[in-house]
């Protein structure tokens, strides 16, 4: 750091705090939770089918080829939102950008962890909830854990993730947080009866 | 709220998910510079708004983000079937012309 | 205590749970189950409201959601004051509150009756013809007296306190009606393990069980049947069942509207319960058991409170205990009445007579009725009944002709037959046939994924209804894929079947006649008003409904479409299919606006988008406005500073010192991959492939059509890599143009695009001291002029987190637009606010961002342009690569009209004056003493204070307007037309020197 701090005129050995959107919110319902998650790590990461491989290969985790659907390996998860587009989440503190970095394959990789953030919805009533606005089929036969696709919430883009039987993930951007959980906590307090 | 096939997806998927984007079929000239004025009225500006069967573009754009195209009926407002971009206009149409 | 007309021992309620309720002002007890309608019933109230065109005095008709007159107001508190509500739907609570509507001073007494007695006045197509002329009146005279007088209840004044609910839902089989139909569709669809839902309008399942005294299912009541099935129903986890539910809309792809009344029947619902719920059901299957609505008789004055249907007299006392009357005539058509009379009789009302149409019916109801000593008359008709507010006698003829009696009554019940509803089967775009035989409309070709069974099929008695139901369910579950069930069908033991009836006008109002025999008691269209329609010429089903307005109020024609439609048929000498049955529309009840939005009000009502600075702007008092989604802050005022005041103390001090501007809405899109710089070639009229790597552009795109589409500046992070960005709104519509070319028209190329927009928080540091704010905090970025000149972007540090650091400007000073990580974004603004109050520097928002831009004429696209204005016409020619041989516009460029003389370009004007400050909008002429209508030859496009120059600037579109430079040119206002000069575009440091200052 000191050696940093010397390459320029002043301070910098501050750094700026990070101020999440909507850090730390959670609504609870009867038979549903609704939260901020924490930041994670998270790539859109676009590429042809010869590419796939090597890059599977650099994340860790094979990047799934079958609509509506991801995969996970050790706190990374790879979600399908296209055919030749996934959604790299990583919550255990690594750097996708940068496993990316090193491939030399035909690929594009764009870092947008302040761009996404998450909102965990979980409780038996949890797909009672996200079905406020989302008009997908959300039962575990059409939308079983692990799957994952981008869709609606109301007037508001998201990307859902199945994480288990009764548990979502709502990936939305930064400025959408504010409707998005607002939406999914008026719709939890209704979503039990 | 229609259901729409997405071929990308590989599945019936709310309207919501979608936007209509255009008649289909209706590619840019190559050398579109050299266009006589004529063929770019043609191109950029008239439209076949049948009744009917009509081939058109649509994006999934709250889905998987794809352009596809669709033919569907103007009358009925039946999806006829879908297919992704850059396939051929189809010559049959499943349940048409017996 | 029982009020007078609940009869002990009868109905299902329990009789100790009392609810006290007001109707006028009035206290009424009822007991908990009641409807609004059947507690006032039980108090011997009938007359509940009076009607919409003729005032006349209503009382209940049904006892369900067809009901056409007992229309009441519930107010629960100032502000939920429900108009329209059907007292045979509303349940009642302790402490209802109803009044009653259309009528002043009193229900009892209505000035408005008046209109009955002028009733020739007011006939079919009485306000097409009356209120032609003079023209003049209508709007000023006409439309506002009959809006006054017309109507029915009273809108609420004050914001809806209810909150309302939405979902989506999805089964394999959706079961619309619980009645034995739905119920028994609904088991053997469940036994298979799919997903059902069971829907009913109703608080209790049951449908006609409710009433059906003799109904034996699964040697059970008929009525306990159907509470034992939902039971298992409900206890079954694929298995969701609605009551107090309405089907009201059947869309496309068996998407089916469902409103569930939450709390409307509560006492206290309490804040967290929403009032009401709407379900988007998508259905594989759909089971339609809608049932049948039993018709009135058309006779005159057939709309006398105590006059109403059979089945609803039957629901009264079999369900909610309450005899309709202590001295009870019948008219019928039908077997179905019969069983009214029994029951009643058996409960111990005595029935006057029963008035039979038929000539000589026989059967087990007829032959029952006469074992009971009740007075049958067969071959007579009722042609008029007595009374005013309540009716008090029916006079009976033979219904050829011939002498005639009145019978004093207190109620009379009357039952023309049953129509199937079709409704819901209809608005499925399912095309119905007329029976010719049994003279009803019942379901033909299908058109979606459902099937109708019960009476709403035409299907006749108990045991078939519940055959086919049970069949339709199994069949339903098993085509949407579940496996065989285990159930068995219930059994029908006892149940009852009825017979036919009949369509129109009864003897004593057909053809000829001009007495007041209602069809459609809402609308009050009388049979005669329909003949009327078809002798001025309304041949057509659709014109004599839009003519009479038959069917056209909220009822939708439960009750009259039929007979509207054979008395229009009998007019014109065709069979009633040869007429044609209107179209069924959604919704099939009134649906609440509330319901349609759903959560999407207050801050749901459409999303608020915020930057990473908001909380900082707001807290240092920031006044926002609205750029789309987002908030934006519009100026920053210091205490005691108006708008003005702020704007121009912002705008000096960028000048003079510097400003930080929160720019993060700007659209921001990653363009990657080996053939980036080729498809930006494309996208933009610009030049990109020898942009170098760390320098900016500021680029242009347009539509094919050649007109301006978007502008932004574009930095070159790598060989492979453009962060490009776009004007606020047009972010996401760029991002699609771009999409769009990219996988259609240019497939082969090997690039992609992310949006970045909310990555990224972006802090605009404007102003000569720009670079001494920011570089105290920067690592790693040499800042100096020569290492990063204009127009160039650096990846760094600031205060220790990643920055993309552009120096560019959009206020003609030296800038910079530091990107930072947007969870960063406010303590990096925080930390450069810090610096910037060091050397004085201020925040600014959008007001001042527009000002600063147009002293040095920078456009922005969609205020200075609209979608018409090429580059050439903004004097931006200079960044349309000349040598370029393709992009997207290229070819618009050329078109005659575009490279035409004349075209209205964009100019500078200052007002001679210089404090006056032009409209923007505002129309310019060459000539203001021409005549009027002048020819206008541009407009402004923005206009502006600049404190900066001491005097108004602004920015115009005008025909020729570069050929007109010194011009004097005029803007003629309502007050005083304007004088202006034609200037260049920039009115601050023309040469560009303090880019570098």
């Amino acid at each position: 750091m000191a050696k940093a701090a010397a390459n320029t005129k002043a301070a910098a050995s501050a750094s700026a705090e990070r101020r999440p959107a909507l850090a730390g919110r959670t609504l609870s319902a009867p038979g549903v939770k609704v939260e901020m998650l924490p930041p994670a790590e998270r790539i859109s990461l676009r590429a042809p089918q010869a590419s796939l491989a090597p890059l599977s290969k650099a994340l860790g985790v094979t990047l799934p080829v079958k609509p509506k659907t991801s995969a996970m390996k050790d706190g990374r998860t790879a979600l399908w939102l296209g055919p030749d587009e996934w959604l790299i989440i990583d919550e255990a503190g690594n750097n996708p950008l940068a496993d990316c970095a090193k491939v030399t394959a035909l690929h594009s990789a764009v870092g947008i962890s302040h761009r996404n953030v998450g909102i965990s919805v979980a409780g038996p009533a949890a797909a009672v909830t996200v079905n406020s606005g989302c008009p997908q089929d959300l039962s575990l036969e059409a939308f079983p854990v692990g799957a994952a696709s981008r869709t609606i919430l109301g007037k508001s883009e998201i990307v859902l993730l199945r994480t288990a039987e009764d548990s979502f993930r709502v990936e939305c951007w930064r400025s959408f947080s504010d409707y998005v959980f607002t939406l999914l906590s008026e719709a939890a307090s209704d979503a039990a009866n | 709220m229609l259901l729409i096939r997405c071929p990308y997806c590989e599945e019936e998927r709310p309207e919501l998910e979608f936007r209509n984007a255009g008649e289909a079929h209706i590619a840019r000239p190559t050398n579109i510079a050299a266009e006589s004025d004529d063929d770019f009225e043609k191109f950029f500006f008239i439209r076949a708004n049948p009744k009917g069967v009509i081939y058109e573009r649509w994006r999934h754009i709250h889905g998987c983000a794809r352009f596809f195209n669709a033919v569907r009926d103007t009358v009925t407002d039946k999806f006829v079937m879908t297919y992704k971009a850059g396939e051929p206009k189809p010559t049959k149409l499943p349940g048409a012309a017996k | 205590m029982n009020a007078m007309f609940r009869i002990s021992g009868a109905g299902r309620l329990s009789q100790a749970k009392t609810a006290s309720f007001s109707f006028d002002d009035k206290s009424y007890v009822g007991i908990e189950g009641d409807t609004l309608a059947s507690g006032l019933l039980a108090n011997g109230v009938h007359l509940v409201g009076r009607s919409f065109k003729y005032h006349r005095p209503r009382g209940v008709l049904s006892a369900g959601a067809e009901e056409p007159n007992a229309l009441v107001q519930i107010v629960r508190d100032d502000a939920r004051k429900t108009p329209n509500v059907r007292a045979t739907v509303q349940e009642l609570y302790d402490g209802l509150t109803a009044h009653s509507q259309n009528r002043w001073p009193s229900l009892s007494f209505d000035v408005g009756a008046v209109n009955d007695i002028a009733s020739p006045l007011f006939s079919a197509g009485f306000y097409y013809k009356t209120f032609m002329w003079p023209k003049s009146a209508w709007k000023s005279l006409y439309e506002p007296k009959i809006r006054a007088a017309a109507g029915l209840g009273v809108s609420p004044d004050k914001p809806d306190p209810d909150h309302y609910a939405s979902r989506y839902a999805h089964c394999e089989v959706l079961v619309l009606g619980g009645g034995a139909a739905g119920i028994a569709a609904a088991l053997a669809a469940a036994e298979t393990g799919v997903r059902v839902i069971l829907a009913d309008e109703q608080a209790e399942f049951g449908g006609s069980l409710r009433f059906e005294s003799g109904a034996r299912i699964d040697g059970q009541d008929g009525y306990a049947w159907a509470q034992a099935a939902i039971a298992r129903l409900k206890a079954m986890d694929n298995v969701r069942v609605l009551s107090r539910t309405t089907a009201f809309g059947y869309y496309a792809q068996n998407f089916v509207g469902l409103v569930e009344r939450v709390s409307d029947h509560l006492k206290n619902p309490g804040h967290d319960l929403a009032r009401e719920r709407l379900w988007q059901v998508r259905a594989g299957r759909v089971v339609i058991a809608t049932g049948a609505i039993e018709r009135h008789m058309v006779f005159a004055n057939n709309d006398r409170p105590g006059v109403m249907l059979a089945s609803a007299a039957r629901t009264y006392l079999n369900h909610y205990g309450v005899a309709v009357g202590r001295n009870v005539g019948v008219y019928t058509a039908n077997d179905s009445a019969y069983a009214a009379a029994i029951d009643l009789k058996k409960a111990g009302v005595n029935i006057a007579a029963i008035i039979d149409l038929r000539d000589n019916p026989a059967g087990p109801v007829i032959d029952e009725a006469r074992a009971l000593g009740i007075e049958i008359n067969f071959g007579r008709a009722v042609v008029s009944a007595g009374g005013k507010l309540r009716v008090s006698s029916m006079t009976v003829q033979p219904k050829h002709g011939g002498g005639g009696r009145t019978i004093p009554v207190d109620a009379i019940l009357m039952s023309a037959g049953w129509t199937p509803s079709v409704h819901l089967f209809s608005q499925s775009r399912g095309k119905v046939a007329f029976n010719d035989e049994t003279k009803r409309f019942v379901p033909g070709t299908y058109a979606q994924d459902c099937v109708s069974v019960g009476a709403c099929n035409g299907t006749d008695g108990l045991d078939a209804t519940v055959d086919e139901a049970y069949a339709a369910g199994a069949k339903a579950a098993k085509e949407a894929g579940g496996k065989a069930g285990k159930g068995a069908r219930p059994k029908v033991d006892a149940g009852e079947s009825w017979s036919r009836g009949m369509l129109g006008a009864a003897p004593g109002a057909g053809q000829g006649t001009t007495v007041k025999a209602f069809v459609d008691f809402q609308n009050d269209v009388t049979a005669k008003d329909i003949r009327q329609a078809v002798h001025e010429g309304m041949h057509s089903i659709e014109h004599v409904k839009r003519f009479t307005t038959n069917g056209m109020a909220t009822d939708q024609g439960k009750t009259s479409n039929m007979h509207g439609l054979a008395i229009a048929a009998e007019e014109l000498g065709k069979p009633i299919p040869q007429v044609g049955l209107t179209t069924f529309r959604a919704p099939y009840t009134p649906v609440t606006f509330g319901s349609i939005v759903g959560h999407a009000r207050g801050a749901l009502f459409d999303p608020t988008r915020r930057t990473a600075t908001h909380g900082w702007a707001a807290s240092q008092g920031a006044v926002f406005e609205d750029v789309g989604h987002w908030k934006r802050a519009w100026y920053f005022p210091k205490a005691g500073e108006d708008m003005h005041a702020a704007v121009n103390r912002e705008c000096v001090t960028v000048r003079k010192v510097g400003g930080l501007f929160d720019a993060s809405t700007l659209g921001k899109i990653e363009v990657v991959g080996p053939d980036a710089a080729r498809f930006m070639e494309l996208l933009y009229t610009n030049p990109w492939e020898k942009l170098e790597t760390g320098r900016c552009r500021y680029g242009i795109m347009l539509r094919e059509d050649g007109f301006i589409y978007d502008d932004g500046v574009v930095g070159r992070l790598a060989p492979d890599r453009f962060h490009v960005t776009t004007t606020t709104g047009g972010a996401p519509r760029v991002m699609n143009h771009m999409e769009d070319y990219l996988q259609t028209e240019f497939p082969h190329l090997n690039v992609w695009l992310t949006s970045i927009t909310e990555q990224w928080a972006v802090i605009a540091v404007q102003g000569p001291s720009a670079r001494k704010i920011i570089e105290p905090l920067v690592e790693g970025i040499d800042m100096s002029d020569e290492a990063m000149p204009h127009m160039s972007v650096r990846e760094g540090k600031i205060y220790g987190v990643p920055t993309r650091l552009f120096r560019m400007s959009f206020t003609g000073e030296r800038g910079f637009e530091v990107n930072v990580p947007a969870d960063y974004g406010e303590a990096v603004w925080e930390a450069l606010w810090a610096e910037g109050q060091k050397h004085g520097a201020t925040a600014y928002g959008t007001e001042t961002m527009h000002v600063l831009r147009a002293e040095k004429g920078y456009i922005i696209v969609g205020q200075d342009t609209d979608g018409t204005v090429t580059p050439n016409d903004a004097g931006l020619d200079w960044a349309v690569g000349k040598k370029k041989t393709d992009f997207v516009g290229i070819r618009g460029l050329t078109r005659p009209d575009l490279v035409a003389k004349g075209r209205k370009q964009l100019v500078g004007l200052k007002t001679k004056d210089p404090k006056i400050v032009l409209e923007e909008g505002a129309q310019i002429v060459a000539d203001p003493k021409q005549p009027i209508p002048m020819k206008m030859i541009g407009h402004v496009t923005s206009s502006y204070w600049s404190e900066n120059c001491g005097r108004s600037i602004a920015l115009a579109l005008v025909a020729g307007g570069r050929d007109r430079m010194g011009e004097t040119l005029y803007v003629p206002m309502p007050n005083g037309t304007i004088e202006v000069e034609v200037t260049g575009m920039v009115f601050v440091d023309e040469k560009g020197e303090r880019l570098n200052g």
